[in-house]
């Protein structure tokens, strides 16, 4: 069961998009977001849609993996659809409980939203599926690094470094989390029946010798870190570059091209 | 030879529960550049304590420890001194930083400040000498306990220290790993004349020592070279440590009448020397 927690989700394909500089990738997917919400017809989702059909298969990740990442949301899907169904506008096509009236501009809406939270979450997961946690973390650190001229140097340098801790702890917590359930279990206790208040109840021998370890383990990283010479990342300087490449000026070129698309078909149809 | 470790009169005394413990009782020792020392002790010896104030992470209750000629107690010092005295503790998994080999051995240089092109040349250079060059891409956590201790070694490497000390590096690994952090220690004294600290409560491991130190209730009782150490058998039990196979066998064999020289170490040796008693008879 704890095997399932991933975090991340890399999947290496080796595309352009895998090779693609983390911090563009990054920024296009927010300038995406933020194009498939500006489109308000058929015909810019539409175009919007083609494009990140295109992402899909240039990205090479299998598509059972992004319907893996729709299943997960499609309760929030059918409910947003199904809400929407009854919204729309013109002559009822029928009606359901004497007051809900179902119309063509109903069903058109409701469509029009599901297709937009499918593309936006097959955006999102083409991004976490073509990076690495790491690369996200240094991007994410390059990104905020304007932050240091209003004084704020110190504290993006912490939250990198606590990410960059963060995704190296947490297997080796997760594995230490299943030798402590083991080990209960094998003293008797019972983890799997009862409800979920006796559930709860059962984690907490879990939960407390976890706890105490990680910080021991904190404690005993703060000296190892120290003995590395760690100083907050003062004059600190990396090994791995971020560079750009000829490859993502034409990724950039290509999603404003699209996203203007969008805009266009926003204006004129 | 100049000292890169001198320890003054050091004592350490901490409390627990409002009672207060003497760890390390007012101990003295020269670490010599380019040797490999050897502290041996069992556990609450006060030896990992020791080791600590060698590099600055414990500041002394009492008496004082230079570090080529810095003391640790002066703070504007401690960087530079942790330039020079690097540090392997006993579990793997709480001393490595990031989640790619490569990238954790560079923790150490991109503190320094280096240029990057300086960084990834150390890297691989460190990776190669614990031989881990052909793991520079994977995660630790998919490692064994032994190839994650030397990627913690390779991390020091890096930063090109003068002296490494290891608190009982070998504590949490098999027998497999063990031998390939005493053989990656031991090559590293060797080759590249790099000052070693070992400390550890397997005798095994300071065979191969220029000096061996025992350490009991925060007092050294014992310094010689291995062979004289180990001939000691009576005292090293006392202070509850396992003497080698070979040395005890040796030991019981003198005990019973046979006079078997007892100043030898490996299984070789041992073998020789027996084989020798019989040929004579």
């Amino acid at each position: 069961m704890l095997k399932d927690i991933t975090f991340g989700q890399y999947f290496d394909s080796k595309s352009v998009i895998h090779k693609a500089d983390p911090r563009v990738k990054i920024v296009l997917l927010i300038f995406i977001i933020v194009f498939i919400f500006l489109a308000k017809n058929f015909w810019g989702l539409g175009l919007s849609a083609l494009f990140i059909l295109i992402t899909m298969l240039v990205s090479k990740i299998p598509l059972k993996m992004y319907f893996k990442n729709l299943k997960a949301i499609l309760p929030i899907l059918i409910f947003t659809s199904v809400i929407n169904v009854f919204y729309g506008e013109g002559e009822p096509l029928f009606t359901i409980f004497g007051k809900l009236d179902v119309t063509v501009g109903g069903l058109e809406r409701a469509g029009f939203m599901a297709l937009r939270i499918m593309l936006l979450i097959i955006a999102s997961s083409t991004l976490t599926y073509a990076t690495t946690p790491n690369d996200l973390t240094d991007a994410i650190e390059s990104l905020l690094s304007p932050l240091r001229f209003i004084g704020l140097k110190t504290a993006v340098h912490t939250l990198a470094m606590m990410m960059t801790i963060a995704l190296r702890f947490i297997p080796t917590l997760v594995e230490e989390a299943e030798k402590i359930m083991n080990a209960q279990k094998a003293r008797g206790a019972d983890l799997e029946s009862g409800n979920l208040k006796e559930k709860i109840k059962a984690l907490i021998p879990i939960l407390i010798p976890l706890l105490f370890s990680a910080v021991r383990r904190a404690a005993e990283l703060a000296d190892a870190m120290e003995c590395r010479c760690y100083n907050s990342g003062e004059g600190k300087t990396r090994m791995k570059q971020l560079k750009l490449h000829f490859r993502d000026f034409s990724i950039t070129l290509i999603t404003l091209i699209f996203g203007t698309g969008v805009i266009l078909f926003n204006i004129f149809m | 030879m100049s000292n890169i470790i001198e320890i003054k009169n050091v004592t350490y005394n901490y409390t627990e529960d409002d009672i207060e413990y003497t760890a390390v009782d007012d101990v003295s020792l020269n670490i010599e550049k380019g040797s490999f020392t050897v502290i041996l002790g069992h556990n609450g010896s006060g030896k990992s304590t020791l080791a600590k104030m060698m590099n600055g992470l414990n500041k002394p209750t009492s008496g004082e420890i230079l570090v080529d000629g810095m003391s640790t107690a002066n703070e504007e010092t401690e960087l530079l001194i942790k330039r020079k005295v690097g540090m392997v503790f006993q579990n793997p998994d709480n001393q490595l930083v990031a989640s790619i080999v490569e990238e954790d051995v560079a923790f150490g240089p991109e503190n320094l400040g280096l240029e990057p092109k300086v960084i990834r040349e150390r890297v691989d250079e460190a990776l190669k000498s614990v031989g881990m060059y052909e793991f520079k891409d994977s995660t630790p956590h998919h490692l064994s306990g032994g190839q994650k201790q030397r990627i913690a070694i390779a991390g020091m490497i890096a930063m090109k220290l003068e002296c490494l000390i290891l608190d009982e590096p070998t504590a949490m690994l098999d027998p497999k790993g063990r031998a390939e952090i005493v053989n990656t220690v031991l090559r590293l004294n060797k080759e590249n004349g790099m000052t070693v600290v070992l400390i550890t409560h397997y005798m095994e491991e300071a065979e191969n020592a220029d000096r061996v130190l025992v350490m009991n209730d925060g007092k050294f009782i014992a310094d010689g070279t291995p062979k004289e150490i180990f001939k000691n058998v009576a005292l090293l039990k006392s202070v509850g440590l396992d003497v080698p196979q070979t040395t005890e066998l040796l030991y019981e064999l003198n005990n019973n009448g046979i006079k078997v020289p007892t100043d030898v170490l490996s299984i070789e040796e041992t073998a020789k020397v027996i084989g020798a008693f019989l040929e004579e008879k």
